[in-house]
């Protein structure tokens, strides 16, 4: 099993995110995260899915992704080429705080909030980054934590958009005649 | 300035300017707006007696006519009773459009009667569905379900339409044309992988055709013909693809998988090449995955990329309509053959050799009670190939895609992806409808017809006169024969009694067909002409047939298509072939 990141651009009409749920439920896919949002363009919304497949499956699930109408286009975000970031909103109690600040200061980290027995902190990064956080926070004492699904964005000048059929020039009107169109 | 109608006369006139002749369905609160303009339009409404029987009824329809089959029918249980024919449709990639009325937009989400979220219950069963709440969105709704159900690979698309979306007003605008900023079929294949495929055909000494039911969807079978005659290679056609290969021809060695022929099973096994044309690699096809055609390089064309390479590697995958595809390889193969042809014939010797020694076949029962191959096969002989034969699921299924011989696309319709029992008398109905100067034969088991025979009363009161024959071995006869086979023969709940209750014959007078019962090998055929002589009612034949007759040869599921039987316990003489 190995671990592959999707973008993929939706049409933004009601019942999209069911569908792609569905798709993965129904054929056995396991997504390990999924974070969904507006784009540049109103009528689109972009989602990243972070999905475990076997070796040549990872062209099955793009496939049968495709297949979803409301699917406009879809792109593996790599590690070196694209730049992939979480973001994790974790709360520590006050018992270790001068630790728990070294910490904060080594990872980049920021506090947001802090109470009588907790601070809570902000921190985002890289998958290893915020695991790497997370696991320097776990002897200070984790009240509670939540963290994003996983997102990414290409290095360099490309933009996934460029891609869709439109972008790239190719018409994707269709005539309707009534009946002749239907005989295939 | 365009015209302002309410949203249902604006449903309807969408369906009309989509070239919508029959519609099936059954009205209900919800709908009930649309059925008002349904009453004054030019469109043929047929009233059914259930739901799922409109569902199979567009089924059949879509399956001869390749045009989208389309359904109506009211929200909640109206519309849930259509799940079973999405699936269906959506296995075989047929075409249908399926409206359903909702309950009004204010009441969507609060358990409102007659209230069901179809659309979230048919996302994994349709190609694409639609919930409208705005009667504007109505004909483009409309116009775009016709389009993505009827291009690239074809499957049910459903329309949800709110109630009050159907009431109010609106200003008709039937879109010019539709975009989709994702949908994009391919139907042109790549040059590329064309000249790649004919390469390999080129090389290879045994090839073989493995054809799917994508072929006829296509309306392909002419190029086939064409590019088999070119090759030369044995062809095998699989349950959906019956009939878009001839039977009689020279080349075809039947149907491979579970039930599959020993030649066409065996073909598949030992080449070194699958042209695999609109097929899937099933797993009635392929038997054990990892056994199967183990040395055999694969070229897969499909409409549908998502198809290459979900269950088999593809070496060559050709993405486009098969119509293109095929008619695109022929010269390309022309070309290949000008630099080295392989010779084919020690491969066809060996694969007509096999045809030979282990036909198609069956044993007369015992204890003198009536085979019910025979009377298969005699019904297939007497209706001939022009005749369309549609089967439920079961025994008598495999037998009438065994002992049928169908020339023709478009003849044989069956519920191959979803095995639905109860497919065959409303899809019959629905071919008839489609087909109306052509003999339908619904070859059913006692069990399916059990399902679904209320549609015979559809079919005496609109002029639908099909013929019903039912296979009445008194059993749920496939699982019976795996209770023979795997279970000792502990026949836990196969037992239909049908020979006592019902009275078919009674039943299906009192449901205005005309009934007959044939007991008697001596009155198969003298019965059949009866009911071939009945033109103006649907006619059902009672065949009182033989309880434990097996569908043979057979691969158990699970196993290697290597290990399939003849009979029980036997498997064919593999020494005595040179393979």
């Amino acid at each position: 099993m190995s671990q592959h990141t999707l973008a993929v651009l939706v049409e933004n009409s009601s019942g999209v995110l069911a569908r792609v749920a569905s798709l993965f439920s129904r054929r056995a896919y396991n997504i390990d995260s999924l974070a969904v949002g507006p784009t540049e363009d109103p009528n689109i919304s972009r989602m990243t899915i972070v999905i475990n497949v076997e070796g040549h499956a990872l062209e099955q699930v793009m496939s049968q992704l495709y297949k979803l109408i409301n699917v406009i286009a879809i792109s593996e975000m790599q590690t070196n080429s694209a730049v992939h970031r979480e973001l994790l909103l974790v709360k520590v109690s006050q018992d270790h705080r001068e630790k728990v600040m070294e910490i904060v200061e080594r990872y980049a980290a920021k506090i947001v909030d802090e109470a009588e027995s907790s601070i809570t902190i902000e921190a985002s990064g890289e998958s290893a980054h915020i695991a790497g956080l997370l696991e320097a926070l776990t002897p200070m004492g984790i009240k509670e934590l939540v963290q994003s699904g996983l997102i990414a964005l290409e290095r360099g000048d490309a933009a996934l958009s460029d891609r869709t059929l439109s972008a790239q020039g190719i018409s994707t009107t269709h005539s309707l005649i009534p009946q002749a169109d239907y005989q295939n | 300035m365009s015209k302002e109608m309410t949203g249902a006369s604006a449903l309807v006139k969408s369906l009309e300017l989509a070239g919508v002749e029959v519609m099936f369905g059954i009205p209900g609160g919800a709908v009930l707006p649309a059925y008002d303009p349904i009453f004054d339009s030019k469109i043929r409404h047929i009233l059914v007696r259930h739901e799922q029987g409109a569902g199979h009824a567009a089924t059949g329809y879509a399956q001869v006519t390749g045009k989208p089959g389309v359904c109506i029918v009211t929200s909640g249980p109206g519309a849930t009773n259509l799940v079973t024919p999405l699936a269906d449709a959506a296995m075989d990639s047929v075409p249908l459009v399926v409206i359903t009325g909702q309950v009004p937009s204010a009441a969507i989400g609060t358990d409102a009667f007659q209230e069901a979220d179809i659309r979230s219950i048919t996302m994994p069963v349709t190609k694409h569905n639609y919930l409208v709440t705005d009667p504007d969105d109505i004909p483009r709704a409309i116009a775009e379900a016709f389009y993505i159900a009827n291009t690239g690979r074809p499957g049910p698309v459903l329309v949800d339409i709110a109630k009050d979306a159907l009431q109010k007003m609106t200003h008709f605008n039937y879109p010019k044309n539709i975009e989709f900023a994702g949908y994009k079929p391919q139907i042109k294949p790549n040059d590329q992988s064309i000249r790649d495929a004919a390469a390999l055909i080129a090389q290879s000494s045994k090839p073989v055709f493995y054809v799917g039911g994508g072929v006829i969807k296509a309306n392909a079978s002419k190029e086939l013909l064409k590019l088999a005659e070119l090759v030369g290679a044995p062809v095998v056609t699989t349950l959906m693809a019956r009939g878009a290969f001839p039977d009689s021809h020279n080349l075809h060695l039947g149907m491979p998988g579970m039930h599959g022929t020993v030649a066409a099973v065996t073909a598949l096994q030992k080449s070194d090449l699958l042209i695999t044309l609109g097929a899937r690699f099933d797993d009635r096809v392929t038997g054990k995955l990892s056994s199967f055609a183990v040395n055999a390089k694969v070229i897969h064309a499909d409409i549908d990329p998502a198809e290459i390479g979900k269950n088999r590697f593809a070496d060559v995958p050709v993405v486009g309509d098969l119509a293109h595809t095929i008619a695109a390889l022929i010269p390309a193969l022309q070309e290949e053959f000008k630099k080295s042809r392989p010779d084919l014939t020690a491969w066809l010797r060996q694969m007509f050799s096999l045809r030979t020694t282990y036909p198609l076949g069956y044993n007369q029962p015992e204890d003198g009670s009536v085979s019910p191959q025979y009377v298969i096969e005699r019904i297939g002989a007497i209706g001939g190939p022009n005749s369309i034969y549609v089967a439920g699921v079961g025994q008598h299924q495999m037998w009438a895609s065994q002992f049928v011989k169908y020339e023709n696309p478009r003849t044989w319709l069956n519920s191959g992806g979803l095995g639905t029992m109860g497919y065959a008398v409303p899809a019959a109905m629905g071919a008839k409808v489609g087909a109306p100067d052509t003999t339908v034969w619904a070859i059913d088991g006692d069990g399916c017809f059990q399902m679904t025979n209320q549609e015979l009363v559809t079919c005496a009161l609109n002029n639908i006169p099909i013929k019903v024959a039912i296979i009445n071995n008194e059993s749920l006869g496939m699982v019976r024969q795996w209770q023979t086979m795997f279970y000792e023969g502990r026949y836990s709940n196969t037992s239909l009694d049908s020979k006592r209750i019902p009275d078919f014959v009674k039943l299906a007078d009192a449901m205005g067909c005309v009934g007959l019962r044939c007991e008697r090998t001596e009155d198969v055929d003298s019965v059949i002409n009866e009911a071939m002589s009945i033109n103006d009612q649907p006619v059902v034949v009672d065949f009182r047939v033989f309880r434990d007759a097996m569908v043979w040869p057979m691969v158990a599921a699970g196993t290697s298509n290597d290990e399939i039987m003849i009979a029980r316990g036997l498997a064919p003489d593999w020494d005595s072939q040179e393979l």
